[in-house]
């Protein structure tokens, strides 16, 4: 019985069926365990982090800068941004924005970098579905390839206070 | 109720001694997790009402204060209380050892209240709208924290109490050769806690402090690391609780005994060594961690606890596959499964438990665990929709049914409304399994945890999702509200029965039927 010691000397070695199913199990653990290097190295599918700190001040402030160098107009009292081909690419997530709006071209390479100057945010890609945790104080580095034209959305994931659920930021990708 | 330390009983059914004073602690800390489970439970359905389109419910600030207390009230307080009436009984009871110091335990039990009062008062006056995971810069009133810290102090004293019957049990020689297996899971569900619960001090007491305005500036992404050290930690407890108890409800519905204590001690084992390391899945989308990092954290180790999972998997069923053929279920490959005691509460909650923990809850986790699929998953209702299939369909549900039990056994009192508890498992498993994969789906097509609105009617930018989103968050809290019936069924019948259900004479034999 599970609720009193064991009667006997219990270090018994394990029967056939206990030992095929440990065995199919290790095997499969085996597996696993190589396909998360393996979809990195051969799929190339994880994320580009490159760990950086950034004061939240200063993130704000080279955001302010590049929204200034490359704005081409507003929308809803957002600013709208053309940044260059292959430029850096700066997104501020704040209560309850993510600034600024972005216009980007189809198959152009930018590195982006996404912080918040305020509490943690979700940087929530739609409809593609692709999330990252945004944290103040640190700049999340991606390397985004566009490759369909369309418009995006960006909805906040993590909670950062009673507007949370009207936090939503737009890409626009252009052929 | 001071009891005498050396006042006992012997139990008719099992011939355990249990001790007056353990079973005074168990049935406050058992108790006291109901009340939790209750407010958490009335805060689940209006949280499910208000995700339900049709209905939209609360407003944004209540919604938000109700799911922080939901998360609080279920995932901390409710487990919590119960897990310790679980140590003491797994301690004290299955050694028929008197317990090591009932007063300290006592102490434990008011720094668990006094802490846990003090959260709920702190969330439900607007003091710590900061969910249960409470990121950093986002504060909370400093009494949330100072709440947080007594309650992880009792809960270590807890521990500490469980080890010390451990030794007492040892050195008065109340058993014979190696613990049984359910102690030595809950010993390995113990050795867990005092790893974890190190970890909440570390980062509890120094955002207390911050909220305090002693320190100036925390990292929120340290606080992250530190935070789900001990949050994702604490998970394993209550996976290595729920795992020895469906151990004893194996033992207690159906008589099922382990073919092999060595594998099942063994896979505990890997438990205490291997769990730990999985806390860091929380962090792969994070700006912190580099690649190198995140492919290490995801494609190692963690898959040895995950083979553990494995073996118990594999042993328990098989426990109660050769019980059941002793007694002369043979007929065909499954007519031992086919006669088992469905109808009575602790088997199928086993069953139930079993298989959405394992099945739901154990592939979406290893699914949502590895470093590429973390980012579809990351923060939306998908993952609300995995930890509700382990620490709800898995570790509630299996609590759950061992209550049905102990009333009877350790509380001598009868169960009022059999009927009642018999359906209990069914209503809360078929209501669950509708909520997660209605959220799920829902979180798969993008929908985030944590939101008030999913139609965006608020936004200066305006969104929405495809339509199907709203098809499944309807599923979802339709189950919500089916699952919360179930809920209800419980605490019904557990709290009608404790209180004034039929003393058992003392030689009264009683389970369920
Ligand atoms: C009647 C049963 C239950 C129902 C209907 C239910 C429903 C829900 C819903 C609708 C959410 C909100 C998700 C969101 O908007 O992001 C939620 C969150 C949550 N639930 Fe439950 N739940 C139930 C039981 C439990 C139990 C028993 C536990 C723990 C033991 C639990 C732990 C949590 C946690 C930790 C969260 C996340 C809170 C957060 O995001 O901060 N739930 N639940
Ligand atoms: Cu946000
Ligand atoms: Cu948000």
């Amino acid at each position: 019985m599970p609720i009193t010691s064991p009667e006997t000397y219990w270090w018994k070695p394990a029967d056939k069926e206990e030992k095929i199913w440990i065995s199919v199990a290790i095997v499969w653990c085996l597996i696993l365990f190589t396909m998360m290097p393996l979809w990195h190295f051969v799929g190339g599918q994880n994320p580009s982090v490159e760990p950086m700190k950034i004061r939240p001040d200063d993130f704000d402030k080279v955001t302010g800068a590049f929204i200034e160098k490359y704005k081409i107009g507003e929308e809803s009292g957002i600013p709208v941004v053309k940044p260059p081909d292959g430029a850096d690419v700066y997104l501020k997530g704040q209560m309850w924005n993510w600034i600024p709006i972005l216009e980007l071209k189809k198959g152009v390479n930018y590195k982006f970098h996404i912080s918040s100057v305020d509490l943690m945010h979700g940087f929530s890609l739609q409809p593609m579905n692709m999330n990252f945790q945004i944290v103040p104080g640190h700049d999340n580095i991606l390397n985004l390839t566009p490759t369909a034209s369309g418009t995006y959305h960006i909805i906040c994931n993590e909670f950062c206070g009673v507007g949370h659920h009207t936090m939503v930021g737009k890409i626009v990708v252009k052929d | 109720m001071a009891a005498n330390e050396m006042e006992f009983r012997t139990c008719p059914i099992t011939g355990k001694k249990v001790y007056a004073t353990t079973q005074n602690l168990m049935w406050i800390n058992a108790v006291t997790a109901v009340v939790f489970i209750l407010i958490g439970g009335i805060m689940a359905l209006l949280v499910a009402l208000t995700r339900l389109p049709a209905v939209h419910l609360l407003s944004p600030e209540w919604f938000y204060k109700a799911l922080t207390a939901h998360g609080l009230n279920m995932l901390v307080f409710w487990i919590i209380f119960f897990e310790v009436a679980g140590l003491y009984f797994g301690s004290s009871v299955l050694l028929n050892s008197r317990l090591a110091a009932p007063k300290v335990a006592w102490l434990a039990y008011i720094l668990m209240l006094v802490g846990s009062v003090l959260v709920d008062v702190m969330v439900f006056t607007d003091n710590a709208t900061v969910m249960f995971s409470s990121y950093v810069p986002l504060q909370a009133h400093p009494l949330y924290y100072l709440g947080i810290i007594l309650f992880a102090v009792g809960a270590l004293t807890a521990c500490g109490i469980f080890f010390g019957t451990l030794a007492i049990a040892k050195a008065d020689k109340t058993y014979e050769g190696s613990l049984p297996l359910v102690t030595f899971g809950l010993s390995a569900a113990a050795i867990i806690a005092v790893f974890t619960l190190a970890c909440g001090a570390i980062i509890y007491i120094p955002t207390f402090l911050w909220s305090l305005g002693v320190i100036k500036n925390l990292d929120p992404a340290m606080y992250r690391l530190i935070f789900w050290g001990f949050g994702h930690s604490s998970q394993q407890i209550n996976v290595t609780a729920m795992v020895s108890i469906w151990y004893l409800l194996g033992a207690l519905t159906v008589g099922a005994k382990p073919v092999n204590e060595k594998i099942c001690r063994s896979a505990f084992v890997l438990y205490i060594l291997f769990i730990n390391l999985a806390s860091e899945h929380h962090l792969l989308t994070d700006p912190t961690l580099s690649p190198a990092h995140k492919i290490w954290n995801t494609g190692y180790f963690m898959y040895m606890a995950v083979l553990a999972s494995m073996i118990h998997a594999l042993a328990i069923p098989m426990a109660v596959e050769v019980a059941q053929r002793k007694k002369g279920y043979t007929k065909g490959l499954f007519e031992w499964l086919t006669k088992a005691p469905w109808g009575e509460p602790g088997f199928p909650a086993m069953i139930f438990s079993l298989l959405i923990f394992g099945f739901i809850g154990g592939i979406t986790g290893v699914v949502y665990g590895t470093e590429q699929l973390s980012i579809k998953s990351h923060n939306t209702w998908a993952l609300t929709g995995h930890f509700h299939a382990t620490v709800v369909g898995g570790t509630t549900l299996a609590f759950m049914g061992l209550t049905y039990y102990v009333i009877p056994l350790i509380f001598r009192r009868e169960i009022i409304g059999k009927k009642w508890a018999s359906a209990q498992p069914y209503v809360y498993a078929i209501g669950l399994i509708l909520l997660i994969l209605g959220m799920s789906g829902a979180g798969i097509l993008g929908s985030p945890r944590r939101h008030w609105d999913v139609t965006f009617a608020d936004s200066i930018i305006p969104f929405s999702f495809d339509p199907t989103v709203l098809l499944f968050t309807t599923i979802a809290a339709l189950g919500g509200i089916l699952a919360a019936v179930g809920g209800a069924m419980y605490v019904g019948v557990s709290v009608l029965s404790v209180f004034l259900g039929r003393k058992l004479a003392p030689n009264e034999a009683k389970l369920v039927y």
